[in-house]
């Protein structure tokens, strides 16, 4: 079994007109075993500015308490909020930094920019960055969920709209796999 | 194998673990403790490599006390766990220590808690926490018959359930148990769960 598929995860971020949603299963498993099924994976940075980490969950942990660390010695430098963009270079060049030892964790960025334009992004465990315009998705369940999001997925919905979408798109996903599931956090801006 | 569970009560927090101390087919002690008091209200039952228990465990407990002293307050348990998280996470990609940890405290303000700590370090707050291949067996008698805010009777009552269930069905089933409790009065042994006394033989 792959070191991603240790502890098992789902995520998917999706964007609406003027807002964006960020969603996450819930289940925290050793290989077979479920461990909770309460695990948070989606964690804010600032209002606007959400982060999902799935993969090993002690690395996503590990990547969660650093990056906190940066953004807030970036606000008491700059006296302001990070942007979307920038954090995701940030995370980026954190990734690479272990090129040759890496954090097993694939993060899933989601925000909203200036003028609440929303931005979303992915990288793999290495820090290469995929811009989206539509959804992005990350975790073991990630080849149902690029299924059920494709088929699922309008532009300009409004949140309502979005928050069902993108909730239906991660139960029916997870629902495939044995590795992610107990529910889902939807995170909605 | 090593069996190490926990879970959490109405003000209360058990840990329980086998007292077993094997080397390959050998069974050395059976009335080996592997929770260990961290301060006056915080337990830590380890599984794992031997070395690396007795040491790690501690060594976290050296450290909490070392706070005490320097910063004249006890840690709180949520503090305790995410330094000895923090410690595994440093050492994963150095010289991993091969232990798994179920720390339980009880603080005045939040009550009883229990962490599981993997030993690659991942955390995560629970109401019942299991190690081990007894795991398979007390986690699922838990998931039946627990509920939140038992009673300590009914805990027990559990936990013992939990017992006969690893003993009758584990094929190397650890013979002895101890439990240990954690509430507003401290962190204290319970008791033990013997099917064999050796008590007479000299504890090391």
């Amino acid at each position: 079994m792959s070191i991603f598929e240790y502890n098992g995860s789902a995520l998917v971020a999706m964007v609406g007109k003027n807002c964006f949603a960020i969603a996450s299963d819930r289940r925290l498993g050793v290989q077979l075993q479920t461990i909770a099924t309460d695990f948070q994976r989606i964690y804010k940075i600032h209002e606007n500015l959400f982060i999902g980490l799935s993969g090993l969950a002690t690395d996503a942990q590990t990547l969660y308490q650093r990056l906190v660390f940066r953004h807030k010695l970036y606000q008491l430098r700059e006296e302001r909020n990070m942007k979307p963009e920038t954090f995701a270079s940030l995370v980026s060049a954190i990734l690479y930094e272990k090129r040759f030892g890496p954090y097993f964790c694939q993060p899933v960025i989601a925000g909203l920019g200036d003028d609440n334009k929303p931005f979303i992004c992915t990288m793999d465990s290495i820090g290469a960055k995929e811009l989206a315009k539509d959804f992005v998705v990350a975790g073991t369940a990630s080849e149902s969920l690029y299924g059920a999001c494709e088929a699922m997925f309008k532009p300009d919905m409004e949140a309502e709209e979005l928050f069902e979408t993108l909730s239906q798109a991660l139960l029916s996903s997870v629902d495939r796999d044995c590795l992610s599931g107990w529910g889902g956090h939807v995170y909605v801006v | 194998m090593e069996c190490v569970f926990g879970l959490v009560g109405k003000g209360f927090a058990l840990v329980v673990a086998d007292a077993s101390a094997v080397h390959s087919i050998l069974l050395h002690k059976s009335n080996e403790d592997k929770i260990m008091i961290l301060d006056s209200h915080k337990l830590m039952g380890a599984s794992g490599e031997a070395g690396d228990r007795a040491q790690f465990t501690e060594y976290i407990q050296k450290n909490v006390a070392l706070y005490q002293f320097r910063n004249g307050i006890p840690l709180t348990t949520a503090a305790a766990a995410n330094f000895t998280r923090g410690e595994l996470a440093t050492a994963l990609r150095k010289s991993p220590y091969f232990v798994n940890i179920i720390l339980a405290g009880y603080d005045k303000e939040t009550g009883p808690s229990l962490y599981y700590i993997d030993y690659i370090a991942s955390m995560h707050k629970v109401d019942k926490a299991a190690f081990g291949y007894g795991s398979y067996f007390s986690l699922a008698m838990m998931d039946r018959h627990y509920h939140s805010n038992m009673t300590l009777e009914e805990a027990i009552d559990l936990v013992d359930k939990c017992i006969i269930e690893i003993r009758s069905r584990l094929v190397v089933a650890p013979p002895n148990f101890i439990i240990k409790i954690v509430d507003q009065d401290g962190a204290r042994e319970y008791g033990w769960r013997k099917s064999i006394n050796d008590d007479h033989i000299s504890a090391a």
